[in-house]
């Protein structure tokens, strides 16, 4: 039978965001498939060096529009212990409520998705309706529906008063009973377990070979859950139980979705009935000393990395960050292969991509083949380009940086 | 449970009888939290002019601009509403506490030129 070739993306219906999948088909089979991202690069690496740490966190906040939350803790964290400073337990137990609110709406949001991509349209509009109900709770908390803007640099920024404490129970109570019939479904409704059953495999070897994080590997039984094996904030007074699941497929990825939820209802109700009086800031320096941190948190999507180097002033030298989405990509161009093609979008919308967190870099391609630049060379080439259009930008003088290996 | 295709029909069913989850804005108003980080409120009244403000603004929206004399200092506050990312950053820098912010979020115009005001 011949190949053919056929591309999905950068614009299409079943993608929200632009990513580009070449996808080689023979018949319906998909034989050979090929992940292409880069469409969303903003250069948020770059804007954070040229702005001090405070400026920093909201645009760290801007990583990702649905795991706000997550990275700005990452960062948070990464420059508090830079300056050797602890946060106060009631800040920290703040951050995990928050983060396990976050990862509610979040697999409420996956939810709905995953269900628009299989023709469930009714269990769409019924997930994100309750998703409201988090995302009303997340604006009173912090003040915004996406950027809470609930972190700042030694502490958080907003008590939680017990009003609010009452009016979380009440919306987690709402909450659970819905997610109880969520599981029910996901369980036992033959058909959603037709429809994803035995698509998009990723077994257990595979998925620590291509180092799938969050989900994707739970739902392989690969027991990794930062807020377990590294706890940072309150995590570890907070009791968090990592959901695995072994049907290494599309199926147990709802499913250790859906029991995740009943996990963070669960936490947040211990963190609120255990939440310690207190200071809300520490003090934080405004000059971070000369150091590099690497800090990692566990986002709904999985493992979320943040590098920062300081170099003594207030702006960092470099800010490096990995969101979970950009670590699955591997793992999705095996599920896909061997796939049929109906498949492709719910295998793809499967491991909760996030197309915006994962365009870090640049990669040229020209006639001459791909190439990847140093810095010097970046520089050269940007002075070339506006040299041509009548705009001499060598005069400029840049603080001289080191490279990065 | 029982295991039978169209489990979710009786669900649905029950559902058909209620209220709509959604909100017919802007013809139906929307209700804000009070904590909700809209537009900023100045008070000029308090104000050092020591522009902390402006030095922490993420998105170079805040300027204040002192309009009086060098003895005699008055200011004013600018705000760029296109650039505000409404972090509120400039409410928690503020040491003398004449920011705050309002649930205002209704602030689309026309122009850009509109957008730049005067707090």
């Amino acid at each position: 039978m011949s190949k053919i070739t056929i591309p999905i993306g950068p614009q299409h219906p079943s993608l929200k965001e632009p990513g580009c999948f070449t996808i080689t088909l023979e018949g319906e089979k998909v034989v050979n498939a090929v992940v292409g991202v880069g469409y969303n690069h903003r250069g948020l690496e770059k804007a954070c060096e040229a702005r001090t740490y405070i400026q920093d966190l909201y645009i760290i906040e801007r990583v990702c529009g649905i795991c706000s939350h997550t990275h700005s803790t990452a960062f948070c964290q990464a420059v508090e212990e830079l300056a050797g400073v602890e946060i106060p337990r009631r800040a920290a137990y703040i951050r995990v409520i928050m983060a396990e609110l976050e990862r509610m709406h979040s697999h409420l949001l996956w939810l709905g998705v995953a269900a628009h991509e299989i023709g469930f349209d009714t269990l769409f509009m019924y997930s994100w309706r309750d998703r409201e109900k988090v995302l009303d709770i997340l604006a009173e908390l912090g003040g915004n529906r996406v950027n809470y803007g609930i972190n700042t640099l030694g502490g958080v920024r907003r008590d939680l008063e017990p009003q609010m404490a009452d009016e979380i129970r009440a919306m987690l109570d709402i909450v659970e009973e819905q997610n109880k019939y969520y599981i029910q479904l996901a369980l036992s409704e033959t058909t959603l377990a037709a429809r994803l059953s035995g698509i998009g495999k990723l077994s257990h070897e595979d998925a620590l070979r291509l180092g799938a994080v969050g989900p994707v590997s739970r739902a392989s039984n690969v027991d990794t859950d930062i807020r377990v094996i590294d706890k940072y904030a309150a995590y570890d007074e907070v009791p968090v139980t990592a959901i695995t699941d072994d049907h290494c497929d599309v199926f147990g990825r709802a499913v250790v979705r859906v029991l995740e939820i009943m996990e963070s209802i669960k936490m947040i109700r211990w963190s609120l009935d255990n939440l310690p009086d207190g200071e809300l800031t520490a003090k934080m320096p405004r000059r971070i000393p000369e150091g590099e941190v690497f800090s990692r948190t566990e986002a709904p999507r999985g493992e979320d990395t943040h590098y920062v180097r300081a170099n003594g002033t207030d702006k960092p030298d470099r800010v490096r960050v990995r969101a979970a989405s950009e670590a699955n990509w591997h793992s999705v161009k095996h599920m896909l292969e061997g796939d049929y093609l109906a498949d492709v979008p719910i295998i793809i919308a499967a491991i909760d991509p996030c197309y915006s967190c994962t365009d870090r870099s640049i990669v040229l391609r020209s006639a001459a083949g791909e190439r990847v630049w140093d810095w010097a060379a970046l520089r050269r080439y940007g002075i070339e380009h506006y040299k041509k259009q009548g705009f001499d930008a060598s005069k400029i003088k840049i603080a001289e940086r080191k490279i990065i290996r | 449970m029982k295991r039978s295709p169209g489990r979710i029909a009786g669900f649905a069913l029950k559902h058909l009888l209620k209220k709509p989850a959604t909100i017919a804005y802007p013809a139906a108003k929307l209700e804000i939290e009070p904590h909700y980080r809209g537009k900023i409120q100045y008070n000029a009244d308090d104000c050092i002019g020591c522009n902390l403000c402006v030095r922490d603004c993420p998105a170079s929206a805040i300027s204040i601009v002192n309009v009086g004399t060098k003895e005699e200092k008055k200011f004013e506050c600018h705000l760029n509403l296109g650039h505000c990312i409404f972090c509120a950053q400039c409410v928690d820098s503020c040491r003398k506490g004449c920011l705050s912010f309002t649930p205002n979020i209704e602030l689309a115009d026309m122009s850009r030129e509109a957008l730049k005001v005067k707090l």
